[in-house]
Protein backbone atom coordinates (compact mmCIF):
# COMPACT_ATOMS: atom_id res chain seq x y z
CA UNK A 1 0.00 0.00 0.00
CA UNK A 2 1.17 3.13 -0.97
CA UNK A 3 1.41 6.10 2.06
CA UNK A 4 0.73 3.79 4.25
CA UNK A 5 1.03 5.68 7.15
CA UNK A 6 -1.32 9.05 6.10
CA UNK A 7 -4.34 6.26 5.25
CA UNK A 8 -3.92 4.34 8.67
CA UNK A 9 -3.85 8.52 10.16
CA UNK A 10 -7.00 8.81 7.92
CA UNK A 11 -8.81 5.74 8.75
CA UNK A 12 -8.29 7.15 12.85
CA UNK A 13 -9.57 10.25 12.66
CA UNK A 14 -12.17 8.69 10.16
CA UNK A 15 -13.15 6.76 12.95
CA UNK A 16 -12.89 8.70 15.83
CA UNK A 17 -14.70 11.52 13.84
CA UNK A 18 -17.55 8.69 13.20
CA UNK A 19 -18.22 8.04 16.76
CA UNK A 20 -17.14 11.61 18.44
CA UNK A 21 -21.18 11.84 19.41
CA UNK A 22 -21.09 8.20 21.32
CA UNK A 23 -17.69 8.92 22.96
CA UNK A 24 -19.02 12.45 23.97
CA UNK A 25 -21.94 10.97 25.30
CA UNK A 26 -19.86 8.60 27.18
CA UNK A 27 -17.46 10.81 28.42
CA UNK A 28 -19.67 13.10 29.55
CA UNK A 29 -21.42 10.26 31.27
CA UNK A 30 -24.77 10.96 29.19
CA UNK A 31 -24.43 7.19 27.39
CA UNK A 32 -25.02 5.64 31.41
CA UNK A 33 -28.27 7.69 32.18
CA UNK A 34 -31.31 6.08 32.89
CA UNK A 35 -34.91 7.34 33.27
CA UNK A 36 -35.65 7.92 37.06
CA UNK A 37 -39.34 8.41 37.20
CA UNK A 38 -40.74 9.35 40.66
CA UNK A 39 -43.31 6.64 42.54
CA UNK A 40 -45.48 8.11 44.72
CA UNK A 41 -44.67 7.84 48.27
CA UNK A 42 -47.39 5.59 49.83
CA UNK A 43 -50.11 3.38 47.88
CA UNK A 44 -50.53 0.06 46.14
CA UNK A 45 -51.10 0.46 42.35
CA UNK A 46 -53.36 -1.75 40.56
CA UNK A 47 -51.38 -4.14 39.17
CA UNK A 48 -47.59 -5.43 39.88
CA UNK A 49 -44.79 -3.23 38.91
CA UNK A 50 -43.69 -5.44 36.09
CA UNK A 51 -46.82 -5.57 34.53
CA UNK A 52 -47.20 -1.88 34.66
CA UNK A 53 -44.01 -1.69 32.73
CA UNK A 54 -44.46 -3.90 30.20
CA UNK A 55 -48.51 -3.68 29.53
CA UNK A 56 -49.54 -0.44 31.48
CA UNK A 57 -50.27 0.91 27.59
CA UNK A 58 -52.33 -2.08 26.64
CA UNK A 59 -54.16 -2.04 30.14
CA UNK A 60 -55.24 1.73 29.57
CA UNK A 61 -56.32 0.46 25.73
CA UNK A 62 -58.55 -1.82 27.47
CA UNK A 63 -60.07 0.57 30.05
CA UNK A 64 -60.76 2.70 27.16
CA UNK A 65 -62.87 0.31 25.42
CA UNK A 66 -64.29 -0.94 28.68
CA UNK A 67 -65.92 2.29 29.73
CA UNK A 68 -66.63 4.11 26.34
CA UNK A 69 -67.66 1.22 24.45
CA UNK A 70 -69.66 -0.98 27.31
CA UNK A 71 -70.00 1.06 29.66
CA UNK A 72 -68.22 -0.58 32.59
CA UNK A 73 -66.94 1.99 35.00
CA UNK A 74 -65.39 0.31 37.78
CA UNK A 75 -62.02 -0.55 37.85
CA UNK A 76 -61.36 -4.82 38.86
CA UNK A 77 -58.07 -6.26 39.17
CA UNK A 78 -56.65 -9.21 37.95
CA UNK A 79 -57.94 -10.68 41.00
CA UNK A 80 -61.26 -9.71 40.73
CA UNK A 81 -61.75 -7.52 43.18
CA UNK A 82 -63.12 -3.95 43.02
CA UNK A 83 -60.29 -1.59 43.72
CA UNK A 84 -61.06 1.13 45.76
CA UNK A 85 -59.12 4.82 46.18
CA UNK A 86 -59.85 6.60 50.01
CA UNK A 87 -62.78 3.44 50.40
CA UNK A 88 -64.53 4.45 46.96
CA UNK A 89 -64.64 2.36 44.11
CA UNK A 90 -62.08 3.14 41.96
CA UNK A 91 -62.68 4.18 37.94
CA UNK A 92 -61.14 2.98 35.09
CA UNK A 93 -59.88 6.23 34.54
CA UNK A 94 -56.38 7.86 33.56
CA UNK A 95 -56.92 11.09 35.40
CA UNK A 96 -58.78 9.82 38.08
CA UNK A 97 -57.48 6.25 38.81
CA UNK A 98 -53.77 6.90 37.46
CA UNK A 99 -52.91 10.11 38.29
CA UNK A 100 -54.67 10.51 41.50
CA UNK A 101 -51.53 8.95 42.73
CA UNK A 102 -48.60 9.54 40.27
CA UNK A 103 -47.20 12.41 38.76
CA UNK A 104 -47.35 13.01 35.10
CA UNK A 105 -44.57 15.20 35.28
CA UNK A 106 -42.62 13.48 37.46
CA UNK A 107 -43.60 9.44 36.35
CA UNK A 108 -45.01 9.51 33.15
CA UNK A 109 -43.30 11.76 31.24
CA UNK A 110 -39.95 10.86 32.28
CA UNK A 111 -39.72 7.65 30.61
CA UNK A 112 -42.08 8.79 27.58
CA UNK A 113 -39.24 11.13 26.90
CA UNK A 114 -36.41 9.43 27.40
CA UNK A 115 -37.78 6.81 24.68
CA UNK A 116 -39.12 9.82 22.46
CA UNK A 117 -42.66 8.41 22.71
CA UNK A 118 -45.68 10.67 22.79
CA UNK A 119 -48.72 9.49 23.61
CA UNK A 120 -52.00 11.23 22.79
CA UNK A 121 -53.56 10.17 25.97
CA UNK A 122 -52.73 13.84 26.98
CA UNK A 123 -54.06 15.62 24.18
CA UNK A 124 -57.41 15.53 25.56
CA UNK A 125 -56.99 13.84 28.88
CA UNK A 126 -55.99 16.81 31.14
CA UNK A 127 -53.37 16.54 34.01
CA UNK A 128 -54.70 17.12 37.27
CA UNK A 129 -51.69 18.75 38.80
CA UNK A 130 -51.76 21.78 36.22
CA UNK A 131 -55.27 22.77 37.25
CA UNK A 132 -54.27 22.35 41.21
CA UNK A 133 -51.65 24.64 40.45
CA UNK A 134 -54.14 26.71 38.58
CA UNK A 135 -52.31 27.31 35.82
CA UNK A 136 -54.89 26.71 33.27
CA UNK A 137 -54.25 24.80 30.09
CA UNK B 1 -60.37 -36.12 -17.23
CA UNK B 2 -64.58 -36.71 -17.79
CA UNK B 3 -66.93 -36.72 -14.81
CA UNK B 4 -70.47 -38.10 -14.65
CA UNK B 5 -73.47 -36.22 -13.62
CA UNK B 6 -74.16 -38.07 -10.65
CA UNK B 7 -70.59 -37.82 -9.59
CA UNK B 8 -70.48 -33.85 -10.12
CA UNK B 9 -74.04 -33.73 -8.11
CA UNK B 10 -72.47 -35.29 -5.28
CA UNK B 11 -69.28 -33.02 -5.24
CA UNK B 12 -71.41 -29.69 -5.65
CA UNK B 13 -73.68 -31.14 -2.93
CA UNK B 14 -70.64 -31.78 -0.71
CA UNK B 15 -69.39 -28.80 -1.46
CA UNK B 16 -72.14 -26.45 0.04
CA UNK B 17 -72.35 -28.83 2.86
CA UNK B 18 -69.49 -27.81 3.98
CA UNK B 19 -69.97 -24.58 3.03
CA UNK B 20 -73.26 -24.17 5.12
CA UNK B 21 -71.96 -25.88 8.30
CA UNK B 22 -68.71 -23.50 8.02
CA UNK B 23 -70.66 -20.90 8.31
CA UNK B 24 -73.16 -21.58 11.35
CA UNK B 25 -69.75 -22.79 13.21
CA UNK B 26 -68.22 -19.50 12.02
CA UNK B 27 -71.28 -17.51 13.80
CA UNK B 28 -71.35 -19.31 17.23
CA UNK B 29 -68.09 -19.06 17.55
CA UNK B 30 -68.48 -15.21 16.68
CA UNK B 31 -71.03 -14.78 19.28
CA UNK B 32 -69.11 -16.88 21.70
CA UNK B 33 -66.30 -14.28 21.13
CA UNK B 34 -67.10 -11.10 20.25
CA UNK B 35 -69.95 -10.32 22.16
CA UNK B 36 -69.85 -9.26 25.80
CA UNK B 37 -72.60 -7.60 27.02
CA UNK B 38 -72.40 -4.57 28.12
CA UNK B 39 -73.22 -3.56 31.95
CA UNK B 40 -76.91 -3.13 32.73
CA UNK B 41 -78.29 -0.36 30.09
CA UNK B 42 -80.94 -3.22 29.15
CA UNK B 43 -84.84 -2.05 30.06
CA UNK B 44 -84.11 1.77 30.09
CA UNK B 45 -84.90 4.57 27.63
CA UNK B 46 -83.46 7.34 28.42
CA UNK B 47 -85.80 10.55 27.32
CA UNK B 48 -85.82 14.40 28.53
CA UNK B 49 -89.33 16.77 28.64
CA UNK B 50 -88.32 20.10 28.37
CA UNK B 51 -90.87 23.14 29.64
CA UNK B 52 -90.57 26.29 27.81
CA UNK B 53 -93.16 27.35 29.41
CA UNK B 54 -91.03 27.09 32.48
CA UNK B 55 -87.79 28.31 30.48
CA UNK B 56 -89.62 31.66 29.35
CA UNK B 57 -89.90 32.62 33.25
CA UNK B 58 -86.56 33.60 32.96
CA UNK B 59 -85.82 35.17 29.86
CA UNK B 60 -81.71 35.84 29.36
CA UNK B 61 -81.26 32.72 31.68
CA UNK B 62 -77.80 30.45 30.24
CA UNK B 63 -77.35 28.30 33.23
CA UNK B 64 -77.59 25.45 32.12
CA UNK B 65 -75.34 25.60 29.13
CA UNK B 66 -72.94 27.15 31.78
CA UNK B 67 -73.30 24.15 33.46
CA UNK B 68 -72.70 21.65 30.79
CA UNK B 69 -69.52 24.00 29.34
CA UNK B 70 -68.03 23.31 32.44
CA UNK B 71 -69.10 19.63 32.97
CA UNK B 72 -67.77 18.91 29.18
CA UNK B 73 -65.22 21.40 28.74
CA UNK B 74 -66.91 22.81 25.81
CA UNK B 75 -64.77 25.92 24.53
CA UNK B 76 -65.70 29.27 23.72
CA UNK B 77 -64.62 30.06 20.15
CA UNK B 78 -65.76 33.36 19.98
CA UNK B 79 -66.86 33.00 16.39
CA UNK B 80 -70.10 31.07 14.97
CA UNK B 81 -68.02 28.99 12.37
CA UNK B 82 -66.22 27.26 14.30
CA UNK B 83 -68.67 27.29 17.66
CA UNK B 84 -69.02 23.91 19.59
CA UNK B 85 -72.38 23.67 20.89
CA UNK B 86 -74.05 21.02 23.02
CA UNK B 87 -76.92 22.56 24.20
CA UNK B 88 -77.94 25.87 22.47
CA UNK B 89 -80.92 28.56 22.10
CA UNK B 90 -82.67 29.04 18.87
CA UNK B 91 -85.68 30.94 17.84
CA UNK B 92 -88.67 28.98 18.03
CA UNK B 93 -89.33 28.89 13.71
CA UNK B 94 -86.02 27.59 13.34
CA UNK B 95 -86.47 24.78 15.47
CA UNK B 96 -89.40 23.51 14.98
CA UNK B 97 -90.08 24.34 11.06
CA UNK B 98 -92.36 21.58 10.59
CA UNK B 99 -94.72 24.13 12.03
CA UNK B 100 -96.73 26.20 10.01
CA UNK B 101 -98.87 28.04 11.57
CA UNK B 102 -98.56 31.61 10.69
CA UNK B 103 -99.61 32.84 13.66
CA UNK B 104 -97.79 32.07 16.61
CA UNK B 105 -98.17 33.72 20.59
CA UNK B 106 -95.24 36.08 21.02
CA UNK B 107 -93.89 35.21 23.60
CA UNK B 108 -93.26 31.41 22.06
CA UNK B 109 -92.37 32.93 18.26
CA UNK B 110 -90.09 35.42 20.71
CA UNK B 111 -88.36 33.16 22.56
CA UNK B 112 -85.60 30.74 22.15
CA UNK B 113 -85.91 27.13 22.18
CA UNK B 114 -83.36 24.92 24.02
CA UNK B 115 -81.61 22.40 22.08
CA UNK B 116 -79.28 19.35 22.27
CA UNK B 117 -79.23 16.32 20.70
CA UNK B 118 -82.42 14.47 20.56
CA UNK B 119 -80.66 11.08 21.04
CA UNK B 120 -82.90 9.66 18.45
CA UNK B 121 -84.30 6.39 18.48
CA UNK B 122 -83.03 5.68 15.12
CA UNK B 123 -80.60 7.96 14.37
CA UNK B 124 -79.57 8.72 10.89
CA UNK B 125 -76.08 9.68 12.34
CA UNK B 126 -74.66 6.02 13.54
CA UNK B 127 -75.95 4.41 10.39
CA UNK B 128 -73.42 7.12 8.49
CA UNK B 129 -70.13 6.67 10.78
CA UNK B 130 -67.52 4.97 8.53
CA UNK B 131 -65.86 4.04 11.75
CA UNK B 132 -67.97 2.88 14.51
CA UNK B 133 -67.30 5.86 16.44
CA UNK B 134 -70.80 7.09 17.32
CA UNK B 135 -73.65 4.10 17.87
CA UNK B 136 -76.72 4.11 20.21
CA UNK B 137 -76.41 2.13 23.12
CA UNK B 138 -79.52 0.24 24.86
CA UNK B 139 -80.66 3.12 26.88
CA UNK B 140 -80.62 5.05 23.99
CA UNK B 141 -78.05 7.88 24.27
CA UNK B 142 -76.60 8.04 21.25
CA UNK B 143 -72.54 7.70 22.25
CA UNK B 144 -69.22 8.77 21.12
CA UNK B 145 -65.91 7.51 20.95
CA UNK B 146 -63.77 10.14 20.68
CA UNK B 147 -60.55 8.14 20.24
CA UNK B 148 -61.79 6.49 17.33
CA UNK B 149 -63.33 9.68 15.27
CA UNK B 150 -61.60 10.49 12.53
CA UNK B 151 -63.10 13.59 11.47
CA UNK B 152 -65.15 12.88 7.74
CA UNK B 153 -67.86 14.50 9.20
CA UNK B 154 -70.30 12.56 7.61
CA UNK B 155 -72.64 12.59 11.04
CA UNK B 156 -72.83 16.06 10.57
CA UNK B 157 -74.47 15.74 7.80
CA UNK B 158 -76.75 12.86 8.23
CA UNK B 159 -78.24 14.59 11.63
CA UNK B 160 -81.05 16.50 10.10
CA UNK B 161 -81.00 18.59 13.78
CA UNK B 162 -77.55 20.06 13.16
CA UNK B 163 -76.32 18.53 16.80
CA UNK B 164 -72.71 17.93 16.02
CA UNK B 165 -69.90 20.30 16.19
CA UNK B 166 -66.71 19.98 14.60
CA UNK B 167 -63.21 21.26 15.86
CA UNK B 168 -61.75 23.05 13.46
CA UNK B 169 -58.73 24.27 15.47
CA UNK B 170 -57.58 22.57 18.89
CA UNK B 171 -60.24 23.44 21.50
CA UNK B 172 -58.19 23.64 24.47
CA UNK B 173 -57.14 27.65 25.01
CA UNK B 174 -60.36 28.42 24.51
CA UNK B 175 -61.95 26.72 27.62
CA UNK B 176 -62.68 29.03 30.57
CA UNK B 177 -62.28 26.47 33.12
CA UNK B 178 -61.09 23.23 32.42
CA UNK B 179 -62.76 20.09 34.65
CA UNK B 180 -60.01 17.46 35.07
CA UNK B 181 -62.26 14.75 35.60
CA UNK B 182 -63.92 14.94 31.33
CA UNK B 183 -61.86 14.90 28.93
CA UNK B 184 -60.83 17.81 26.11
CA UNK B 185 -61.70 17.18 22.56
CA UNK B 186 -58.84 16.99 19.48
CA UNK B 187 -58.72 19.13 16.33
CA UNK B 188 -60.36 17.22 13.93
CA UNK B 189 -62.84 15.37 16.60
CA UNK B 190 -66.79 15.88 15.90
CA UNK B 191 -68.79 15.95 19.45
CA UNK B 192 -72.13 16.72 21.25
CA UNK B 193 -74.64 16.05 23.94
CA UNK B 194 -74.04 13.04 25.39
CA UNK B 195 -76.63 13.00 28.04
CA UNK B 196 -74.33 13.27 30.36
CA UNK B 197 -73.34 9.70 29.87
CA UNK B 198 -70.96 9.83 32.66
CA UNK B 199 -72.97 11.23 35.32
CA UNK B 200 -75.72 8.52 34.57
CA UNK B 201 -73.60 5.88 35.17
CA UNK B 202 -72.61 7.27 38.32
CA UNK B 203 -76.39 7.66 39.07
CA UNK B 204 -76.68 11.18 39.01
CA UNK B 205 -79.16 13.44 36.70
CA UNK B 206 -77.51 15.38 33.15
CA UNK B 207 -76.02 18.35 34.76
CA UNK B 208 -78.38 20.79 32.70
CA UNK B 209 -81.30 19.17 34.49
CA UNK B 210 -79.54 19.96 37.60
CA UNK B 211 -78.30 23.25 37.23
CA UNK B 212 -82.16 24.56 35.61
CA UNK B 213 -83.18 27.00 38.17
CA UNK B 214 -86.88 26.64 37.22
CA UNK B 215 -86.95 22.74 37.01
CA UNK B 216 -87.66 23.14 33.47
CA UNK B 217 -86.15 19.96 32.58
CA UNK B 218 -87.68 16.36 33.32
CA UNK B 219 -85.05 13.67 32.72
CA UNK B 220 -85.99 9.99 32.73
CA UNK B 221 -86.42 6.20 31.83
CA UNK B 222 -89.58 6.58 29.02
CA UNK B 223 -89.59 2.29 29.87
CA UNK B 224 -90.45 3.03 33.43
CA UNK B 225 -94.29 3.39 33.62
CA UNK B 226 -93.89 4.96 36.80
CA UNK B 227 -91.33 7.16 35.94
CA UNK B 228 -91.81 11.35 36.11
CA UNK B 229 -91.45 11.71 32.57
CA UNK B 230 -93.85 9.73 31.63
CA UNK B 231 -96.20 11.13 34.01
CA UNK B 232 -96.02 14.38 32.13
CA UNK B 233 -95.67 12.78 28.55
CA UNK B 234 -99.17 11.35 29.84
CA UNK B 235 -101.03 14.66 31.16
CA UNK B 236 -99.31 17.19 28.97
CA UNK B 237 -99.12 17.09 25.31
CA UNK B 238 -95.85 17.47 24.16
CA UNK B 239 -94.16 18.22 20.38
CA UNK B 240 -90.92 17.35 19.01
CA UNK B 241 -88.55 18.31 16.24
CA UNK B 242 -89.00 17.60 12.36
CA UNK B 243 -90.96 13.65 13.45
CA UNK B 244 -91.56 13.86 10.28
CA UNK B 245 -88.45 12.35 9.35
CA UNK B 246 -88.66 8.97 11.20
CA UNK B 247 -85.82 9.46 13.06
CA UNK B 248 -87.77 9.28 16.58
CA UNK B 249 -85.89 11.93 18.45
CA UNK B 250 -86.25 11.40 22.35
CA UNK B 251 -86.42 15.78 23.47
CA UNK B 252 -89.95 16.51 24.21
CA UNK B 253 -90.98 19.61 24.05
CA UNK B 254 -93.97 21.62 26.09
CA UNK B 255 -94.99 25.04 24.03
Amino acid sequence: MYDTGKVIIGIIIFVLLFTSPLLLNLSSGEGTYRPDPKLPASGTCVESKSYMKDYHMEMLNTWRNMVVRQNYRYLKTSDGKYFEINGHRAEMSLTKTCLNCHHKAEFCDKCHNYLDVQPYCWNCHIDPSLIKKEVER
Amino acid sequence: MSIDRRKFLAIAGGAAAIGIAGRRTLKVLAKNVISKPSATLAGKRWAMVIDLKKCRELPGCTKCIQACDYAHNIPDMGNSKDEIKWIWKEKFNHAFVEQENYFVPDDVKNNPAILFCNHCDNPPCTNVCPTQATWKREDGVVMMDWHRCIGCRYCMAACPYGSRSFNWRDPRPHIKQLNPDFPTRERGVVEKCNFCEERLSRGLLPACVEACPVKAMTFGNLEDPNSEIREILNKRFTIRRKPELGTQPEIYYII
